[in-house]
C-alpha cells in the first residue's frame, strides 16, 4: 500500500469515526461518556491523513520515501503496512451498513444481570416514579419490593418473548462498548394490548407484585411488573443503560 | 533543536514519468466502488439476528478502542521521536530484575485500556529499555491503572478485596513475566519493525509519520482481533457457562478462556465478571487477571508489533501464569 492509499485510509477511519460520533451513531456502540475521546481521535486520525498527503505531495518527495520502505521487512512490500488494509472494514461497517444497538436477540442468549447494592434510598417523588431497569430488578430481587412498596413504577425498554409464553421488557447496559452488553430483564404481568412485538420499544407503568421468573440462561430471578399502562414508543436514540 | 532545509534533491534524478499501473488507490477506489455499488445486497444478506448482532459488536469494539488506540500510538510517537534514551537509563533501575517491578508499578500512571499498552511497549523496547521490564509494563498497565481499579470497585460493591485482589494479583503476573523472558526470553523472538525510515527525520515528519504507520499496523491487527471477539460473541451461548460453574478448578480455566475469547476492554470487565454470578470469586479473580493481559485482540496486536514468534510463546505462557497466580491468591485475598 502506497503512502497515498494510506492516507485516503486514515481519512476514512478518522471520517467515520467523527460521523459516528457527531451524529449520535457512536450510542448504537459505546457508552455515550466516550463521545470527546471520539471526536478528537477523529480529528487526530484526520489530521495525520492530511499530513501525509501534504508530505507526499510536496514536489520531489514522493520517490525518495517509497525507496526507504520497500525493504524493511515487515510485509512491507509496497510502503506499508498490508494489514491495514483490514481498517476498511469498519469503516464500510460505520459509514455504509450502520448496524443497529444490540436487541432481543443478544438479550435473549445473555442472562439477565442484576447486581445487588448495599443500602436502597426511598424512591424519589413523582407519579408514577421513572426508574432505570436496573434499579427496579435489584430492589425488587435484593430489596424484595420493601423500598418500591405500592408506588406505582415507570420504566422504559423493548419487548422480547421470555420463558413460559411470558412477555419480557428488558433493556441492554453497557459500561464500555457493545461487547460488554448485559441485559436486565423485567416480565410484563397482567393486561397486555395485542400484538406485542419482538423489540418493539415500550415505556410501562406498573407496581411491584412479588412474583419471580426464571433466567433460563443463567438461573437468575426475573421480576414481575402488574402493568396498568402500556405505550409504544419509537426507537429512544440512547438504547442502552449504563 | 535541528533546523532541517527541505532541498529537493538535485542528485537523485526524479523520474520524469512513471509509468502507469494499477496501484493500491486504485484498487482503493475500486473496492469502495464496487462496495458502493453492492450494498443492497450485502445489506440483505447481513440482515440475520446473528450477522447484525456480529457486526454490532464488531463495529463497537473497533469503536471503543479507536481514541485509545490512536492514544497510545500517540505516547509511542512522542516516546520514538522526542524522548532521549537516555531518559530511560535514568528512570528505570539498571539490574533488569528490579527494571522489571519498577515498569510494572509505572504501569498505573497509563490510564488506558490495552490497546494503548502494546504500541508505548513497542517504543520502550526500540527506544533501548530491556525488553522484560518494557514486558512487565504491557502486562500490569491496563490491569491496575486507577481507572480500570475504579470501575472494579463500582462493579463489586462492598467488596474492596476484588480490588485489592486484582491489583495484587495482576502486579504478580507481570512481573513474574518479566523475569521469565529476562531468564528464558530469546532476542531472536523478537522482530520489530525496522525504524530505520525516522532516523535523519526531521522531528515533526517523524512524529506524524511514526503515528501514521503505527495507527494503521496496530489498528490492521486490531481488526482481526475484533472480528473474532465479535464471532466468540455471537457463537458462544452463555448457557454453556452455566455446566462449568460447578467444578471450581474447571471455572477458573473456563473464566481464564472466556476472557480470552470475549476481548473485553479492561475498564468495563469488571461489569461483566460481576454479572457472572454462578462462579467462585476467585473463578472471576481469574477472569480480571487474564482479560487485560491475553486476549484475542491484544494477541493480535502482540503478533503485529513484536512479531508471531513471541507472540506464541508470551501469550500462552502469560496464560497459564495469570491462571495459576489467581488461583493461588485468590483463596487467599478474597
Amino acid at each position: 500500500m502506497n503512502k497515498q492509499a494510506q492516507a485516503v485510509i486514515l481519512l476514512l477511519v478518522g471520517g467515520a469515526v467523527l460521523r459516528a460520533s457527531l451524529t449520535g451513531q457512536y450510542l448504537n456502540y459505546v457508552k455515550a461518556g466516550l463521545q470527546p475521546y471520539l471526536v478528537a481521535a477523529g480529528v487526530l486520525l484526520v489530521l495525520v491523513g492530511l499530513f501525509t498527503l501534504w508530505y507526499e505531495l510536496r514536489p520531489g518527495h514522493r520517490h525518495e520515501h517509497e525507496h526507504e520502505h520497500e525493504h524493511d521487512g515487515h510485509g512491507h512490500a509496497h510502503g506499508g503496512p498490508k494489514v491495514a488494509w483490514l481498517l476498511l472494514a469498519p469503516v464500510l461497517g460505520l459509514l455504509l451498513f450502520a448496524p443497529p444497538a444490540l436487541g432481543s436477540y443478544a438479550a435473549g442468549r445473555t442472562g439477565s444481570a442484576v447486581t445487588a447494592r448495599s443500602e436502597y434510598a426511598p424512591l424519589p417523588a413523582g407519579d408514577p416514579v421513572r426508574l432505570t431497569m436496573l434499579d427496579y430488578a435489584s430492589r425488587a430481587i435484593f430489596d424484595r419490593g420493601a423500598s418500591l412498596g405500592e408506588r406505582r413504577i415507570e420504566l422504559t425498554g423493548f419487548a422480547m418473548r421470555g420463558p413460559q409464553d411470558s412477555w419480557l421488557l428488558a433493556r441492554m447496559m453497557v459500561s464500555c462498548c457493545a461487547a460488554d452488553a448485559r441485559p436486565v430483564k423485567v416480565a410484563l404481568g397482567g393486561e397486555l394490548p395485542e400484538g406485542l412485538a419482538d423489540q418493539q420499544w415500550l415505556r410501562i407503568t406498573g407496581k411491584y407484585s412479588g412474583r419471580e421468573l426464571q433466567d433460563q440462561v443463567n438461573g437468575e430471578a426475573i421480576p414481575f411488573i402488574e402493568v396498568s399502562e402500556v405505550t409504544l414508543i419509537p426507537v429512544p436514540q440512547e438504547q442502552y443503560e449504563s | 533543536m535541528t533546523l532541517t532545509q527541505e532541498t529537493p534533491a538535485p542528485s537523485e534524478p526524479v523520474p520524469a514519468r512513471r509509468r502507469w499501473r494499477v496501484g493500491s488507490v486504485e484498487v482503493l477506489a475500486a473496492v469502495l466502488v464496487l462496495v458502493v455499488l453492492l450494498r443492497g445486497p450485502i445489506t440483505r444478506s447481513l440482515a440475520t439476528p446473528a450477522l447484525q448482532t456480529w457486526l454490532t459488536v464488531f463495529v463497537s469494539v473497533l469503536t471503543q478502542a479507536m481514541p485509545f488506540l490512536v492514544f497510545g500510538v500517540v505516547l509511542s510517537a512522542i516516546i520514538a521521536v522526542f524522548v532521549p534514551p537516555s531518559f530511560f537509563t535514568r528512570a528505570l533501575p539498571s539490574h533488569p530484575a528490579f527494571a522489571v517491578p519498577t515498569a510494572s508499578v509505572a504501569g498505573v500512571v497509563l490510564p488506558g485500556c490495552e490497546c494503548a499498552s502494546v504500541p508505548v511497549a513497542g517504543a520502550l523496547v526500540r527506544r533501548g529499555v530491556t525488553p522484560a521490564a518494557a514486558f512487565a509494563f504491557l502486562l500490569a498497565s491496563p490491569a491496575v491503572n486507577p481507572i480500570v481499579l475504579i470501575s472494579t470497585a463500582v462493579a463489586f460493591p462492598g467488596q474492596p478485596q476484588m480490588v485489592i485482589a486484582r491489583a495484587v494479583t495482576s502486579l504478580v503476573v507481570a512481573c513474574l513475566m518479566g523475569w521469565l523472558w529476562q531468564a528464558f526470553g530469546k532476542g531472536s523472538w523478537l522482530r520489530m519493525p525496522s525504524r530505520a525510515h525516522l532516523e535523519g527525520m526531521a522531528k515533526w515528519p517523524a512524529f506524524w509519520a511514526s503515528v501514521r504507520h503505527d495507527v494503521l499496523h496496530a489498528g490492521g491487527f486490531l481488526v482481526i482481533g475484533a472480528a473474532s471477539a465479535a464471532i466468540i460473541a455471537v457463537v458462544v451461548p452463555q448457557s454453556w457457562l452455566a455446566h462449568l460453574a460447578a467444578n471450581p478448578v474447571l471455572a477458573i480455566v473456563a473464566l481464564g478462556l472466556l476472557a480470552v475469547l470475549l476481548s473485553i476492554c479492561s475498564e468495563a470487565d469488571a461489569f461483566v465478571a460481576a454479572s457472572l454470578t454462578q462462579f467462585s470469586l476467585t473463578a472471576r479473580l481469574a477472569f480480571l487477571v487474564v482479560g487485560p493481559m491475553v486476549d484475542l485482540k491484544l494477541f493480535a496486536m502482540q503478533a503485529g508489533i513484536f512479531g508471531r514468534r513471541f507472540a506464541l510463546r508470551f501469550a500462552p505462557a502469560t496464560f497459564v501464569v495469570a491462571i495459576l497466580a489467581a488461583a493461588a491468591l485468590g483463596p487467599v485475598l478474597l
